[in-house]
């Protein structure tokens, strides 16, 4: 299994003087198979961003242990262990604003890339503008540009398109197509199917949105207040929930086809 | 009579390469006790449509051309000073979008409650709180959110008191600007039944709602109109929109959202090809051809115009002809 989380813990403590203790991530097990999509859904506020912030060795967790191809993820050592890790271990952001440098042009983040991957060659430019294409941008309409000269969708997809490059094993999308519109939005998520099929990659998809979930996911985990509180196949899950919180989750999502009893 | 009727208007903004068509010839007509939902793409002028419905126009945005009647009453001839005076917050309301990332950090919920009233009505200090708590007992709001601070109220809370503010007296069309895009479902459902307890006490007659959400406004929306590039391609009740789209473009922009429900699941996901086209200099003929998988030959010369295919339902599409 490339991802093994066993009882992940986070506690925040807040206050400058009368110190407050928020367990943000309460006890968290989940395993994600080769080319497997799980997605952790979950209400603003129930851990599901911290516990990928722990995955991606960007918070440090309280207790738990989070393994990656058999390696402890906060165990590694020395910048070749670390690459190695980055290399395979990919992150999006719900505003990709925060992970760009506003002084550096969006060329950037994008050749980046190619020294995580050692790579040299000189078909680089070519690399760029096909990934770029495949998640539906115009090379010319974003390189050469800066963040702020982007809207936030085609910053969301600059993130993709980075992954698209550098091929990992496992991509963290947290919201990865909430600022995407709608149109475009299948496109974005073809493109996992795409890395998934060559690449067996596994993709965990951090949302709020029943619906994504649903629909592209192999396994869906419910998180609520920091713990998983029902887990199985979106089947399973999404029409025979056991778990009270998740029958009133599913509840007050709008569906399409179907109106809301006492409106 | 209807209560708001807008005739061929047309907003541009104006800018150093020209003027944005962000709505562009288009007639709107809004019955009493009816929720309309607006529906579209980012970018497609449903903001700038709001807005301009209001006479809320300011540069660089300019009402060009277009007559707008508000319950009997010309409003798209009336200055600033009139519409602040005899239309804001009586006749209309709008929440704009983020309306709730917008309050003053200082003010408490009940200061804007004064803004509002001082503004229309000359009555004491204690009337003024007193009316506030019975809106806000009729609504199911906590009475005690009147005295606190925006910063201490959940987003839920704080879109709900805003609301509230903006209904005090009783404005007889509400105009919602994505009112729950930034919230959680449960949160959301509360700031629905709330804006439908509004319609339903009689507080507003009818209200605008402003989504890129439809599955939101299958919930809410007695009719939708599917507004794209600056135009109304598509109105009818919600039923016959949702189940029965007939413009190319309403068809996609549904096949597009995904809900938990076995149905999307089966018919799967697409996306629209192409990106929103640039208003500065939109496509000839019908501005959706460019991405529009039923394309002819007339759709890259010809506008298409908005015709009633039955009962209520307008489509503006070259596969239904007029008069046929």
């Amino acid at each position: 299994m490339p991802l093994e989380v066993k009882n992940l813990t986070k506690v925040f403590v807040v206050g400058l003087f009368k110190r407050k203790e928020i367990l943000a991530v309460d006890g968290v097990s989940f395993g994600v198979k080769p080319g497997e999509f799980v997605s952790l859904v979950g209400e603003s506020g129930s851990g599901k961003t911290t516990t990928a912030k722990m995955i991606l060795r960007l918070l440090q967790p309280a207790s738990g242990s989070i393994m990656f191809e058999g390696r402890d993820v906060w165990g590694l050592k020395g910048i070749d262990e670390l690459r190695w890790y980055w290399k395979n271990v990919h992150g999006i952001f719900q505003d990709p604003y925060a992970s760009y440098n506003p002084l550096h042009k969006i060329d950037r983040i994008l050749y980046q890339a190619f020294t995580l991957m050692g790579h040299s060659s000189a078909d680089r430019d070519k690399m760029v503008e096909e990934a770029l294409r495949e998640v539906g941008l115009r090379p010319d309409d974003v390189l050469g540009k800066y963040p702020h000269e982007l809207s936030g969708g085609q910053r969301q997809r600059i993130m993709v398109a980075r992954c698209y490059m550098l091929k990992p094993k496992l991509i963290l999308a947290d919201e990865p197509i909430s600022m995407i519109d709608a149109s475009t939005r299948a496109g974005v998520l073809q493109l996992f199917s795409k890395l998934r099929e060559e690449y067996k990659t596994s993709v965990i998809f951090i949302t709020h949105d029943l619906g994504l979930a649903y629909y592209v996911s192999d396994e869906i985990l419910i998180m609520y207040r920091g713990s998983i509180v029902e887990r199985g196949s979106p089947d399973e899950v999404i029409d025979h929930p056991q778990n009270s919180y998740t029958q009133r989750l599913i509840e007050d999502v709008p569906l399409l086809y179907r109106k809301w009893t006492g409106f | 009579m209807a209560l708001l009727e807008a005739e061929d208007i047309k907003a541009y903004y104006s800018v150093r390469q020209g003027y944005v068509k962000a709505v562009d010839d288009l007639d709107l007509v809004i019955e009493k006790g009816i929720t309309l939902g607006l529906a579209g793409e980012s970018g497609c002028g449903k903001s700038t449509l709001v807005n301009t419905l209001m006479m809320n126009v300011k540069p660089p945005l300019y009402l060009v051309e277009g007559t707008i009647v508000l319950d009997g009453k010309f409003i798209s001839k009336m200055d600033r000073s009139t519409l602040k005076k005899n239309v804001w917050g009586v006749l209309a309301s709008i929440v704009p979008q983020s309306a709730l990332n917008a309050l003053m950090p200082t003010k408490r919920i009940l200061g804007f409650v004064r803004d509002v009233i001082s503004h229309h009505m000359d009555i004491s200090d204690s009337e003024v709180v007193s009316m506030a708590e019975k809106r806000f007992e009729e609504l199911n709001l906590p009475v005690e959110a009147l005295s606190l601070y925006p910063h201490e109220l959940s987003g839920g809370m704080k879109q709900r008191a805003v609301i509230a503010v903006s209904t005090l007296l009783n404005p007889k069309l509400l105009i919602v600007d994505e009112p729950t895009s930034a919230l959680d479902v449960s949160t959301q459902k509360q700031v629905l039944k709330m804006l439908m307890d509004c319609c339903s006490t009689g507080i507003t007659k009818s209200m605008i709602f402003v989504t890129h959400d439809i599955a939101v406004l299958r919930q809410i929306a007695d009719s939708i109109a599917i507004m794209y590039a600056g135009k109304i391609v598509e109105s009818g009740s919600t039923e016959d929109i949702l189940h029965d789209p007939e413009h190319p473009y309403t068809y996609c922009l549904i096949n597009a959202v995904v809900t938990p429900e076995p149905e999307v699941r089966k018919r799967g996901l697409t996306s629209i090809p192409g990106e929103p086209p640039n208003l500065l200099d939109p496509p000839k003929g019908c501005r959706f051809h460019p991405r529009c998988p039923k394309v002819m030959n007339i759709c890259r010369s010809t506008e298409p115009v908005l015709v009633e295919i039955e009962g209520s339902r307008l489509v503006a599409c070259h596969l239904f002809p007029p008069n046929t």
